[in-house]
């Protein structure tokens, strides 16, 4: 993974100093809570209904050993002893205190890690593919572009306070994880007809009270000129984003008020004047920074490892763990494990500091000391061999880290909402459990298969719930908290958002909802079909009519 | 005290005495609050009108001295500030839904101006630094750039590198205290107006 060289080091290490100051001046009463709120908001912190939530930057999901073992030491130190991992694969801490929060960016400093643009108007963290570099059907590594964007976007001097917060998504695989269409910008990779790396540009997808899928401005950019582009495409946003309705303000908005041709006249334009100019990435560039992310000094395994076939053989909940759990590697004789922050009956994607030790632990042992973070808000071993997966299952079973439920309806990507988040309209994580407890049974679980159930307490969906292919999105009426529910959303390369099956419900009505769901599928499916397949081919009117059913008869 | 920051030539901050007068033309007749969703909306889009023409021909221009101009201003009273541009005693100033290219057509060289200074209504509005960086690169623009309105600390590094070479701090505020943040940071990653990105201006190994 990356590493900080001197310069990368000092800016961080400026960062807190100025941050330190502004906090300061802020306490001292010298800023106003406006005037406070983006540099505070850019430096990850939001003011929450019961503390300050502090939100960690994790580039492109991509952690070490020691990285996590200070973030365990820091929410031991100044928070409840646990972290939440975001749908930006990033980490959020629930109850600092903000007089405190200078301190933890010294500390996170301290291990090159900062929480620089994780909120606020300007460009976020960049995700990408929780297995970038490992993936079988990876056609380009992405990592690389995306930390020489992440360097670029890092308190860029022109694209500090735009309209709205802009989000961008790189990804390099046949199918896409990394949902580039739901980003304000989306960097598909691919190899073009000469052989060279060159990139798919999506625009103006986002999901959010609008939701929309982007558009692709241009099949075929050159990797050297993504920094122009992206550059081209900002400056037009951050000059005609609308700034007088924050509902209206993000890039989406602007590329359909202008319609994706006129949009991309103008980006072309600007385009021209910057191409080939001093943002083209050269090649020793993008060699110096490659070179960080080279393949990991793999052993020479076969495909197979009798021990390994023998336990998955013998023991019916080891294989149930691989089944789910444990994914395919290009290197042979290794795997990636998803490490599940889905027990049932726990807020999705939360992590105590002692299972974050145990996982700094395992990757010590098992994966080069490298882990990553998933926007479906799990930890991933990314290289891992056959026959070390028993004693990786063992130790992160013991650890509640082992639930094999990666894909499957209770493998819940859900925001922290009412309980903690001041935008929320409602609870989220308290769904979240009572449909995991709801479907408490492996069995009925893995017979109803690949399911993707995505909660946001808001319309601001950080949850992704428009992409779930069950979605439920917290809404306020008359002050209280009703679940709109929607289906057939899907994230990937034939994303697709999901359809309103009809009149919210109470929270104590939503396990059953989604019980009723799962049975139309289950009486309807045919073959193979996943609970996506089956939507698409019946469309929402037979789940409305069961789901309602008694409803209009009571 | 003054709140004028102006940097020199090698990029030296200090205080210096504003020689610059600036036109503001009077309160419109009837103050419009615009509301959406209940809320006061602050910013202008583009295109938006700027003055009223009633506003403008109400502007009282001091009879002498160097004064900033509002472009509409400008643009409606031309006859009357032409003389003064020709002295050398006229800059105009560009609110942020004003664009460049509208400054463009009035004036062929903007390097005629000795000063432009950019409004900035709210701190948070980003305009600024792209219409600053335009003016600097896709223009040519070389004589003084200044930030005026609502102008913070906290932003000066970005004005800075988005091609500002003056700053007029809010005036409840010091531009003594200020003068730190121009050098927050001391090897910035990106290209800015007069730099290029840190892997051209460093040896990086």
């Amino acid at each position: 993974m990356y590493k900080y060289d001197p310069i990368d080091q000092q800016i961080v290490n400026e960062r807190v100093a100025q941050y330190r100051d502004q906090t300061r001046r802020y306490l001292a009463g010298e800023l106003t809570d406006e005037e406070f709120r983006p540099l505070r908001l850019q430096n990850g912190l939001y003011i929450q209904r019961h503390a300050p939530m502090l939100r960690i930057a994790v580039p492109y999901g991509l952690l070490s050993s020691k990285q996590l073992r200070k973030l365990a030491d820091i929410t031991k130190k100044y928070d409840r002893g646990y972290g939440h991992f975001s749908t930006r694969q990033n980490l959020q801490l629930n109850w600092p205190k903000l007089e405190d929060t200078p301190d933890i960016l010294a500390e996170l400093a301290t291990v090159e890690m900062h929480a620089i643009q994780t909120s606020g108007n300007c460009i976020r963290n960049i995700t990408t593919d929780q297995f970038a570099g490992i993936a079988p059907d990876e056609i380009i590594d992405p990592r690389a572009i995306a930390e020489i964007m992440r360097q670029w976007s890092t308190f860029h001097p022109e694209f500090a306070l735009l309209p709205r917060k802009f989000k961008i998504a790189v990804s390099g695989t046949e199918k896409d994880r990394a949902i580039v269409q739901a980003h304000d910008i989306g960097l598909e990779f691919y190899k073009d007809t000469e052989g060279q790396m060159a990139i798919k540009v999506w625009v103006g997808g986002g999901l959010g009270r609008t939701p929309i899928l982007g558009t692709v401005i241009r099949e075929h950019l050159e990797w050297q000129h993504v920094l122009s582009y992206c550059e081209a495409i900002i400056r037009v946003y951050n000059i005609h984003g609308r700034r007088d309705n924050i509902y209206k303000a993000r890039i989406k908005i602007l590329v359909k008020a202008l319609g994706i041709e006129e949009f991309k006249r103008q980006v072309e334009e600007e385009w021209a004047h910057l191409k080939d100019g001093p943002l083209t990435i050269t090649q020793h560039e993008l060699d110096r920074v490659a070179k960080y992310f080279e393949p990991m000094p793999y052993k020479t395994l076969p495909a197979h490892d009798a021990a390994f076939d023998a336990a998955v053989a013998s023991n019916p909940a080891f294989a149930a763990w691989v089944k789910r759990c444990v994914h395919a590697h290009r290197v042979s004789g290794y795997r990636a494990v998803t490490l599940s922050l889905k027990p049932h009956g726990k807020a999705p994607g939360d992590i105590t500091s002692e299972q974050m030790h145990v996982v700094a632990d395992l990757a010590d042992a098992y994966s080069f000391g490298e882990l990553r973070s998933s926007h479906e808000q799990n930890l991933i071993l990314a290289d891992v061999q056959l026959s070390d997966l028993f004693a990786v299952w063992e130790k992160a079973r013991a650890a509640g880290l082992a639930t094999p439920n990666i894909g499957l309806l209770t493998d819940i990507i859900c925001c922290p909402g009412g309980d903690f988040c001041s935008l929320a309209n409602a609870k989220s994580i308290p769904i979240a459990e009572a449909i995991q407890m709801q479907f408490d049974n492996l069995d009925y679980l893995y017979e109803i298969g690949d399911l993707e159930l995505n909660i946001s307490g808001c319309m601001n969906a950080c949850g992704h719930h428009h992409v779930g292919h069950i979605g439920i999105l917290g809404v306020d009426k008359d002050g209280s908290e009703w679940y709109q529910v929607t289906i057939g959303g899907k994230q990937g390369n034939d994303a697709s958002i999901g359809t309103v099956i009809g009149p919210s419900f109470s929270a104590e009505e939503m396990p059953d909802v989604v019980k009723r769901l799962i049975e139309v599928y289950v009486r309807e499916r045919q073959d193979e079909e996943r609970f996506i397949d089956t939507v698409r081919r019946l469309g929402v009117a037979p789940f409305k009519a069961h789901v309602y059913a008694e409803k209009e008869t009571a | 005290m003054s709140q004028l920051i102006q940097l020199s030539a090698n990029g030296q901050a200090s205080i210096v005495a504003d020689e610059w007068t600036r036109v503001v033309p009077p309160a419109p007749a009837e103050e419009s609050v615009r509301k959406q969703a209940g809320k006061v909306v602050l910013f202008k889009l583009t295109g938006e009108l700027t003055f009223t023409p009633e506003q403008i021909a109400n502007t009282q221009i001091p009879a002498s001295g160097k004064i900033l101009v509002p472009l509409t201003v400008w643009q409606a009273r031309k006859a009357e500030l032409e003389p003064r541009l020709a002295a050398g005693e006229l800059g105009i100033v560009l609110a942020t839904h004003e664009t460049a290219e509208a400054l463009q057509a009035e004036f062929a060289d903007l390097n005629s101006l000795p000063i432009i200074a950019i409004f900035v209504e709210r701190f948070a509005d980003g305009r600024i630094f792209t219409l600053g960086a335009w003016l600097r690169t896709r223009f040519g623009y070389k004589n003084e750039l200044r930030a005026i309105g609502d102008v913070l600390r906290d932003q000066l590094f970005f004005h800075k590198r988005a091609g500002f070479n003056s700053f007029l701090i809010r005036a409840d505020r010091s531009a003594e205290d200020a003068l730190a943040s121009l050098n927050d940071f001391s090897q910035p990653y990106q290209g800015g107006v007069a730099d290029v990105p840190v892997w051209r201006r460093v040896n990086r190994a």
